[in-house]
């Protein structure tokens, strides 16, 4: 019983440094969305301008090889490219969850919950290999 | 009809995705990908791609507010995330290699499901619940604020949410969903979190499941700028309308509604790939 009582103490201390963490967190998380917003705005205006006549989507065609990959992405923002901006946005957002993951590895670490450090890791692994991995 | 009012429509129509799904917490992926096959015969792909961008928008936009609220479990969604981003991984591989009519019925089908789950979702009875042997070796009881205080509760069947988490990550990959229902009914029923926990750890959740799949569709060519950008900014400002509108009863009604539409839409996608029409 005392031990339950001293664990519930331990985090009631923890919960005040959480709860400072998390919302830092939660304000990391919308900035990256407003980021990735504003270049998809930016790119979705150059899109339009330069492309009047509407692209087919009923055949699936895939992207072409530079707007795929995050070299050639960046290139192509890089060079004002209205689909590069939009893609290089999109990555953005995309990043955004994974921060979130990098952000909580750091979290465990600061309270030495190894256990859940390396969980995050694995998440973490599982989601370069998602973005990186595909060759 | 030229490229901008294209994309305005698409604007508009995502908005109203954005606007009922922060309402009703049936997400927004749900209504974009029957939305774009059926009503702008946008091939099934390219439709899925842009649904997991709008899911991860919502949940990145969203996730913010609950977690500040010190409801979310993060223990418990950052182990669950093991089993729903391998999940998938294995559903946005699995769509590589699937007809787009199969991937329709599947769509219909699941969303059928989905819709009769969130509708008749009643939380699980409160009682004493012992923590399993899992959860109080990964430590993941936790207390979530009431109105009498910070109340604590137990968590167990660890392995069962993670057999069911498992499988709303291939869902996820596979049909560009946020499987929000799935995972709040791994967690609410098999797992005994309360129910306001359930909800908000699987919103966090959401988003790192769909960047999971979004990455190999990304690099596979399945995401469209022009289509994405009109759904990404569309489900971002629907989103954020809808959340500051936010009243009890109004949702209550509108839930029903948007079963009935939902589940409308879940025949009509089931209809077209069965005719070989997606």
């Amino acid at each position: 019983m005392g031990e339950i009582e001293g664990a519930e103490v331990v985090r009631e201390v923890d919960r005040g440094a959480e709860q400072r963490m998390d919302e830092w967190m939660g304000r990391l998380l919308q900035g990256g969305v407003t980021l990735a917003a504003a270049l998809v705005l930016a790119g979705g205006v150059l899109y339009l301008l330069r492309h009047p006549m509407p692209t087919d989507y009923r055949q699936f065609h895939g992207e072409p090889q530079d707007l795929r990959s995050i070299r050639g992405i960046i290139a192509n923002a890089k060079a004002l490219n209205g689909s590069g901006l939009i893609q290089l946005g999109l990555l953005v957002l995309i990043a955004t969850p994974v921060a979130r993951v990098v952000y909580s590895v750091a979290a465990f670490a600061v309270q030495r919950d190894w256990k859940y450090v390396v969980i995050t890791l694995i998440v973490l692994g599982l989601l370069c290999y998602s973005l990186f991995g595909q060759a | 009809m030229n490229t901008a009012e294209f994309s305005a429509l698409i604007f508009v129509g995502s908005c109203l995705a954005g606007f009922l799904g922060a309402l009703t917490g049936l997400g927004g992926g749900v209504v974009i990908v029957p939305m774009l096959t059926l009503l702008f015969r946008v091939d099934i792909k390219y439709a899925i791609g842009a649904a997991l961008i709008s899911v991860i928008a919502t949940s990145s936009g969203a996730a913010a507010a609950y977690v500040r609220e010190g409801y979310s479990n993060v223990r418990v969604g950052m182990f669950l995330e093991i089993a729903t981003t391998i999940g998938a991984i294995c559903g946005a591989v699995i769509a590589i290699y699937l007809r787009a009519s199969v991937i329709a019925v599947i769509f219909g089908s699941v969303l059928l499901y989905s819709a009769f789950l969130s509708y008749r979702q009643k939380p699980h009875a409160r009682g004493q619940v012992e923590t399993g042997r899992l959860a109080r070796w990964l430590q993941m009881d936790g207390s979530y604020p009431t109105a009498n205080g910070r109340e604590a509760y137990h968590v167990r069947n660890v392995p069962q949410g993670f057999g069911l988490m498992y499988i709303a990550g291939v869902l996820s990959g596979l049909l560009g969903i946020g499987s929000g229902a799935v995972k709040v009914l791994a967690m609410d029923q098999a797992m005994k979190l309360p129910f306001k926990v359930s909800t908000t750890t699987s919103n966090f959740m959401i988003g790192v499941t769909a960047a999971a799949s979004a990455g190999i569709y990304l690099s596979r060519g399945y995401v469209d700028p022009g289509l994405a950008m009109p759904v990404m900014l569309g489900v971002l400002s629907g989103s954020l309308l809808g959340a500051r509108v936010l009243t009890g009863a109004t949702v209550k009604v509108l839930r029903i509604v948007f079963a009935v539409v939902i589940a409308a839409l879940a025949v009509e996608m089931i209809l077209n790939g069965l005719s070989g029409r997606i």
